[in-house]
């Protein structure tokens, strides 16, 4: 490939075009859509992994939709952040469309599954790439529709209840976020992000940009479920089926919620230091409530919901302190928390699979009937708790020290306090579903089928090797290409502005 | 002023979401918020004694209406439609599940 930049509008156009002939023809020939649900992240994980090399070489590349002359014309952005996302995303993505392969034999219409798996792809990448507003709102609705559809999979009560709840909330997000987004175009008389920056930096009326940060906190604080707006996360994501719930918690909210509300914040209207407190606040409100919700879940789903949104603090967290070692911490434990949540619900769905209850209490004693299950939540649950070897305790140990050195000692020290929560919780987690004796009723349980095992070794491997993203060499290509772009801030704009 | 009465038609759009116990009334207070910020969206891009934005050789570019956000809200209905058909969609599927629209008999879940 000549050209880098073409690659930019793959990332959109190749899951959206395997949606269109899987919808066509996943019904008569049932291969088609196993493979066209696992070969398109793959082929998108390997196009990310050329970003991040292009990226390497050229640090910003633009791509012009149409061939209208930016500003005027919808751009496609790809720098180090985009690839970093890219590549996060499309990897995790990988790992559990392989799994949903013999998972979603239970459901029919297998076909659908995937077709609003891969549109649901399809909107998150567009959202990563997009270097246009409205164009980003677009793709966010498209991943949010696709999600509220695959939640309500199982169209049974509880799954028609959750996703309704969810649908609507989500909805009501998303209207913030257009009011937000209308509030922009109506002081800069532009969509685009890098020359709205621009035109933001010359504004002088504080009170409509302070305006248009609440609309924003408020609409993707829905979408990531900070605390105050988290009420649909726990019944949407243990209603639906286990690989829906990994890329929700894995992916999903990571997306639509911290990268939206941090790439809005940081480069277009710029971080102020009040925005940067209430961040901070609500990740460790996040984090706190978080936590002490899931100690008392009997519900293994459940309770990974609500960890969920205690991780998700941590990220917030760490990219609220906007040091450059704080953001850095906050990108990689966003990285870990894919991987090891993800990986968390597909045990959990692996469980359901073989046992056919999510009730902690009712388990026992699986160690010996499923290693391979509870060998790789082991490692999951150790990444989570953040002991020392695995991905997780490095992510954690970034945020705290970047806490201690900005001088929050407060947060730092929940930060300890939560970490310590979350290994109690998860060491419970543990003993009921795999120590302990085996009960008579669970003698006929057997492993999971071998796409399902191979999945999860693969995400507990990545948890086991995610720290060595640290070492200097690899962390120049990775991770500190995505952090500078925030410590850029508004000078980004011109970056890009400059790059055609 | 009249974007007063815009601020006071998506209030009413959320206040409807908010109080009501029907869920096809929820879906219709929805319905009102979001068309509250596409009309505030066109309001954005009138301009006084402005005239349709149609460009022809023989007139000049003044006095027009900004059409981008015309365009924009025409996209932003498309999305809506989308999200209120899945929402119908899914009180159909509920009501043949519970065998009620009322909300406060559908709460099996606890946030």
């Amino acid at each position: 490939m000549s050209d880098p930049v073409v690659l930019l509008p793959c990332f959109v156009a190749v899951p959206l075009a395997a949606a269109f002939v899987n919808s066509l023809l996943g019904k008569r020939i049932h291969w088609l859509s196993d493979l066209l649900g696992s070969l398109t992240p793959l082929i998108l994980l390997g196009l990310s992994l050329l970003a991040v090399q292009a990226v390497r070489a050229d640090s910003v590349l633009v791509y012009q939709v149409g061939g209208w002359k930016l500003p005027i014309g919808i751009a496609m952005v790809m720098d180090g952040l985009t690839s970093f996302m890219l590549v996060t995303v499309n990897m995790v993505t990988f790992a559990i469309a392989v799994y949903a392969r013999d998972y979603m034999e239970r459901y029919t219409s297998k076909e659908m599954f995937y077709t609003l798996f891969l549109l649901m792809l399809a909107g998150m990448n567009g959202v990563i790439v997009s270097g246009d507003l409205f164009n980003l709102f677009v793709f966010l609705e498209i991943a949010a529709v696709a999600s509220y559809a695959l939640v309500a999979f199982g169209t049974e009560r509880h799954e028609l209840e959750a996703a309704f709840k969810y649908a609507v909330m989500g909805t009501v997000g998303s209207l913030f976020i257009l009011l937000g987004i209308v509030f922009l175009y109506s002081v800069t008389s532009t969509l685009n992000m890098a020359d709205m920056g621009q035109m933001l930096a010359k504004q002088k009326d504080t009170n409509l940009i302070l305006m248009v940060s609440v609309l924003f906190l408020m609409g993707f604080g829905l979408k990531a479920a900070l605390v105050p707006f988290h009420a649909w996360l726990p019944d949407a994501h243990p209603s639906a089926p286990a690989p829906i719930s990994a890329m929700l918690s894995g992916v999903l909210i990571k997306t639509l919620g911290i990268y939206a509300l941090s790439r809005i914040f940081f480069n277009v209207i710029g971080l102020t230091p009040a925005v940067s407190s209430i961040l901070m606040f609500l990740g460790t409100l996040s984090m706190v409530v978080g936590v002490l919700l899931a100690i008392g879940q009997r519900d293994l789903k459940r309770l990974l919901a609500y960890s969920s949104i205690s991780q998700i603090g941590y990220v917030v967290l760490g990219i609220g302190l906007a040091t450059p070692l704080g953001i850095l911490g906050g990108l990689l434990h966003l990285f870990n928390h894919s991987v090891f949540k993800a990986l968390l619900f597909l045990n959990s769905g692996a469980l359901e699979y073989a046992t056919g209850t999510r009730d902690l209490e009712a388990m026992g004693g699986l160690r010996k009937k499923m290693p391979v299950t509870s060998t790789t939540s082991f490692v999951a649950s150790m990444s989570i708790a953040g002991m020392p070897p695995f991905g997780g305790f490095w992510s954690k140990l970034l945020i705290i020290m970047a806490a201690v050195q900005a001088g929050h000692l407060g947060y730092a020290l929940w930060a300890v306090i939560v970490s310590v929560l979350t290994l109690a919780l998860f060491a419970r987690v543990i003993k009921n579903a795999f120590l302990g004796n085996l009960d008579d009723r669970w003698q006929g349980v057997r492993e999971v089928p071998a796409f399902m095992q191979a999945s999860m070794m693969a995400l507990a491997f990545i948890c086991l090797v995610s720290g060595t993203l640290l070492i200097p060499g690899i962390r120049e290509v990775f991770l500190n290409q995505a952090t500078e772009i925030f410590v850029k801030g508004s000078d980004y704009s011109i970056l890009i502005l400059g790059n055609i | 002023m009249i974007y007063l009465l815009c601020l006071v038609l998506f209030c009413v759009g959320i206040y409807g979401l908010l109080s009501k116990r029907n869920i096809i009334k929820m879906i219709v207070g929805l319905i009102i918020a979001e068309h509250a910020v596409n009309l505030f969206f066109i309001l954005v891009a009138y301009r006084r004694n402005g005239r349709a934005p149609i460009l022809a050789p023989d007139v000049a570019i003044t006095q027009m209406v900004d059409p981008l956000p015309q365009a924009l809200v025409l996209t932003a209905i498309v999305i809506g439609l989308a999200t209120t058909a899945l929402l119908v969609a899914l009180a159909i599927r509920i009501y043949g599940k519970y065998g009620t629209y009322d909300i406060a008999k559908i709460r099996e879940l606890r946030g």
